[in-house]
């Protein structure tokens, strides 16, 4: 499983959701590869990722992509995280 | 991470409270300016910060009430670190779920790395309520200190 987390420059809210997604899937008892990138080559890697968590303004730029998109608008709240991650992670 | 290396990248200069901005760009502004006063970044890191929003739209909104304000690692940045604002009256950057805002993160790295346990720390930080409405209800740089310290040391601002 890689999980690729989508943000503006690679270096603030990407490292975020790669904090809140590893902490969500500690919680599930899952593991995967969490891997930030910033939204310049993020659809080139999507190419190769099982899913992709951003922020719903971004989600916008990655229209089409392969992989699920879901989108997080509270970082700090790791309940959402977990409940999105969840609902996803079922899905695929 | 010590308390004292999260303090020292967040440096007494990079925090103010009740800073009044009509707008996010001012409020970015004033986000950059502390940022300069500190010798964390260059002037042209203000620009660059505010360009990140013009072309990037709202998505540093990262939570109810908070933006993560930064650019690109890029020459006008002298050295890792953050500032905080605490704005008197909140403003709006045109985010759907998470505005209006009134906590400013500042952040600048010369590389993608040299923040990251800092950053961690500050989302840790913000994660807890208590630390969180602490740092809402700041008035002067020394309480942003003390928040810190105290979530750095007990985990909780209760």
């Amino acid at each position: 499983m890689k999980i690729l987390a989508v943000c503006g420059m690679g270096l603030g809210s990407g490292l975020l959701l790669r904090m809140q997604v590893e902490k969500a899937l500690q919680r599930l008892g899952m593991h995967a590869d969490v891997t930030v990138a910033d939204i310049g080559v993020a659809r080139a890697m999507a190419q190769t990722a099982d899913l992709i968590v951003t922020t719903r303004e971004l989600a916008e730029h990655l229209q089409g992509v392969k992989p699920k998109v879901i989108t997080i608008s509270n970082f700090v709240d790791l309940e959402e995280m977990v409940r999105k991650l969840k609902e996803a992670l079922q899905e695929t | 991470m010590p308390v004292e290396v999260l303090l020292e990248m967040i440096p007494e200069e990079a925090i103010r409270v009740g800073v009044s901005a009509p707008d996010w760009r001012a409020a970015l502004l004033a986000c950059g300016e502390v940022m300069v006063n500190a010798g964390i970044v260059d002037p042209p890191y203000i620009d660059q910060m505010i360009a990140t929003v013009e072309e990037l739209g709202p998505y540093i909104v990262i939570a109810p009430g908070i933006a993560l304000a930064h650019a690109k690692p890029s020459p006008a940045v002298r050295r890792p670190g953050f500032s905080i604002i605490v704005l008197d009256s909140p403003v709006y950057f045109g985010h759907p779920e998470n505005d209006p805002v009134r906590l400013i993160i500042g952040l600048a790295s010369p590389d993608p790395h040299s923040h990251i346990q800092a950053l961690a720390a500050i989302a840790e930080m913000l994660s807890d309520d208590s630390c969180r409405a602490a740092l809402f209800d700041a008035t002067t740089p020394l309480d942003v200190r003390r928040v810190l310290r105290s979530f750095s040391e007990r985990g909780s601002c209760a």
